[in-house]
């Protein structure tokens, strides 16, 4: 094979909604011994359907490879990598931050910048929330680590869309 | 109302299965129950193991699905060498699995086992069944997975309490997916590469037995005036009387390492470029251009980097691409002549083969364990049609070749011969008691070498001095076993007449057993 550089790629999966379909697609990545970055699955406006958007970092024969593996399933429905197509992408996150009440107005500050919002308050902490890309929630965290107690974090990976008028279940 | 049990029987009998292979066992009793009231002959194993070949082995040689029912826990997980064994050599194979009842899953029920996570990565598509009406439709739905596109194995698990349950019967039909649609401009593409070639190489695969294209490929072959070469899957997909066959690609059989280096083209027909062939390297190293023609898009590129991939059915895809075919060869581009071994006196092994080849000829289906013997049947057996060698090509199986001989007789209704190692038989002769209950006429040859040649030959060629666990020196007697088991028994010393002992071996009643004895150093 030729020496190729390893890309992130994100690829959109739309499957059958049936049980043991993510075990079978995410067994199909590290099988074969591809890494999963991030993987989201959800519900979509076809209830015989579901989404899988999985972030990977390979080199573009392996992201061939891996689509081809993926189409073959017969769970799988359409495969889409956001690569070739213009698309949106956002992911969730969700950080408990140590802050007593002296310090809240700082935090409003920050959710300006950033348009997070804080959705949880006690007297000494505090949940925010911020949907972006996956550079913003990066940068996003890194202000908030030198600045801050962090408790918890969650982040969902990323979910996304093609753009435009294109719709992945149409004609199925 | 009938109930789950009777509408699965119903179901499979309405698909035309006649005969399944199976082992009872508590959570599939009702099944059994329907079982022995329908027209479907169940035969069943000494092992769920040799159930589950010989379902492999009825499907390999018959091109249908092969059936195969077990109960749950260790009657499922004994399933788990031959579905993965069917999946690597794509071969359309449903297995039926009972499990504990649907309450009880994942209490650790006495016997139950997670066979759907189990065999999630081994099974083309699998599912726990939840109701008994879903049973007809879910069992023609694994039939049309299992036949369609690239062929493989499927898995319905389904918990007892579902086989009681009531529910009425829905006709249908199977969906088998169309082939994949030819791209004409990649005709095209490989008719101008295959044009330009003047020493064109053919690597002729199991996809050319699945889609049945021998006639094709031959057609092609004298078109293109090209060497001819096949995979062990391939194997009896080209007259092996033809001048232009070199044999099965192996590190054993040089012309094929040599055609490898000198060819200017590779053209693969439904191969996937096994590692087990190490000369697949020079494609690269000499920068050889291939042409792959798959009906699998995944294989494109997988394990080489193609210059023209056409995917689609082999048989279609020859259909559009020979008559573009206008190849000037050159005059040496001939191989046997060049490459033709001195006479020296085979190895004795080979001579049985050869001896074995002149007696039964296309009149047996042969099947194989893994190990010497099956690069010796390969490479030395002439093969005429493709669903009469029936090996572990992907996997490489010991204890495949019983089941896989008694499935066979069972699709053929003909003579079946294991071709197997004092190792290999060792793993599987308990299938020689089901033969002899269903008077099966199979003969078995041990080539009884008192080790596991090839990883012995293995061993030794990395260096290794000492070989104590590929060197068996069991001392078991293979007649007095067979004997013992109600066959017959016939033993070849290394001093004998093989004609004369072949032939009291083959004259005789059926199943027998030979005991070949050969040297442990032959091979190495």
């Amino acid at each position: 094979m030729k020496e190729e550089q390893v890309q992130k790629e994100i690829i959109s999966v739309l499957v059958k909604n049936e049980a043991g379909v993510l075990s079978r697609i995410a067994g199909l990545f590290s099988r074969r011994g591809y890494n999963i970055d991030a993987l989201n699955v959800c519900a979509t406006e076809d209830e015989r359907f579901s989404r899988m958007t999985v972030a990977i970092t390979e080199t573009p024969s392996s992201t061939k490879q891996i689509i081809a593996q993926l189409e073959k399933q017969e769970e799988v429905v359409k495969v889409l990598c956001l690569g070739d197509v213009k698309s949106v992408f956002r992911e969730l996150l969700l950080v408990k931050l140590e802050i007593g009440a002296d310090k809240r107005s700082d935090i409003v500050n920050l959710n300006t910048l950033f348009g997070s919002k804080a959705i949880d308050i006690s007297p000494d902490t505090m949940i925010l929330e911020l949907t972006g890309s996956t550079e913003k929630i990066d940068a996003f965290m890194e202000v908030i680590t030198n600045g801050y107690t962090i408790l918890e974090v969650a982040r969902t990976g990323g979910t996304a869309l093609e753009k435009g008028s294109a719709v992945m279940s149409k004609k199925l | 109302m009938p109930n789950g049990a009777d509408l699965l029987v119903k179901t499979l009998s309405d698909l035309g299965v006649r005969t399944i292979f199976g082992y009872p066992g508590a959570s599939v009793l009702p099944i059994y129950d329907s079982l022995s009231s329908s027209s479907i002959r169940h035969i069943l194993t000494a092992h769920e193991s040799g159930a589950c070949f010989a379902a492999e082995g009825y499907a390999r040689s018959s091109h249908n699905v092969g059936v195969v029912l077990t109960t749950s826990g260790p009657g499922a997980t004994n399933l788990i060498t031959g579905i993965a064994d069917a999946f690597m050599d794509s071969i359309p194979l449903v297995a039926i699995t009972g499990n504990v009842p649907l309450s009880c899953l994942g209490h650790d029920t006495f016997q139950e086992i997670d066979i759907f996570g189990v065999t999630l990565p081994i099974t083309k598509w699998s599912t726990i069944v939840k109701s008994a009406k879903e049973i007809p439709e879910t069992i023609r739905k694994a039939f049309s997975i299992a036949l369609s596109g690239r062929m493989g194995p499927v898995l319905i698990d389904i918990p007892s309490n579902i086989l009681l349950e009531s529910a009425a019967y829905t006709p249908g039909t199977l969906d088998i997916k169309p082939k994949p649609v030819i791209n004409e401009d990649d005709i095209k593409a490989a008719a101008d590469l295959i044009n330009k070639s003047k020493k064109p190489l053919l690597y002729v695969g199991g996809g050319v037995k699945n889609s049945g294209a021998k006639k094709e490929v031959a057609q092609f072959a004298l078109q293109s005036f090209a060497q001819v070469c096949t995979s062990y899957m391939g194997i009896g997909c080209y007259d092996p009387y033809d001048g232009s066959y070199l044999g099965v690609l192996s590190d054993d059989n040089p012309v094929t390492t040599a055609a490898i280096k000198e060819c200017d083209l590779l053209i693969s027909l439904g191969a996937r470029f096994n590692s087990r062939f190490s000369a697949f390297k020079y494609l690269r190293k000499k920068k050889i251009p291939v042409v792959q023609i798959d009906m699998d898009k995944s294989e494109i590129n997988k394990n080489i980097d193609s210059t023209v991939a056409v995917v689609g059915d082999v048989k279609e895809v020859l259909e559009k691409l020979t008559p573009l075919v206008k190849v000037q060869p050159e005059d040496e581009w001939v191989f046997k002549d060049t490459l033709e071994e001195e006479e020296i006196e085979k190895p004795r092994a080979i001579q049985i083969i050869d001896a074995l080849c002149e007696k039964l000829g296309d009149t047996v289906t042969i099947t194989t364990d893994v190990g010497l013997h099956q690069q010796w049947t390969a490479l030395n057996y002439k093969f005429k049609t493709p669903e009469k060698f029936l090996t572990s090509g992907g996997l490489g199986t010991m204890g495949f070749s019983m089941g896989a001989a008694i499935g066979a007789h069972f699709a053929t209704r003909g003579k079946v011969m294991a071709i197997t190692s004092d190792g290999s038989f060792n793993m599987n002769f308990n299938e020689l008691a089901t033969a002899v209950k269903h008077d099966i006429p199979l003969i078995v040859c041990i080539f009884n070498n008192n080790s596991l040649g090839l990883i012995r030959k293995m061993q030794l060629a990395n260096g290794s001095k000492k070989t104590p666990q590929s060197s068996l020196y069991l001392g078991t007697d293979y007649v007095a076993l067979a004997n013992a088991m109600s066959a017959r028994g016939v033993r070849i010393l290394e001093e004998d007449d093989i004609n004369a002992k072949l032939d009291e071996a083959l004259n005789g009643t059926l199943p027998v057993v030979i005991d070949c004895r050969i040297s442990i150093n032959e091979g190495m």
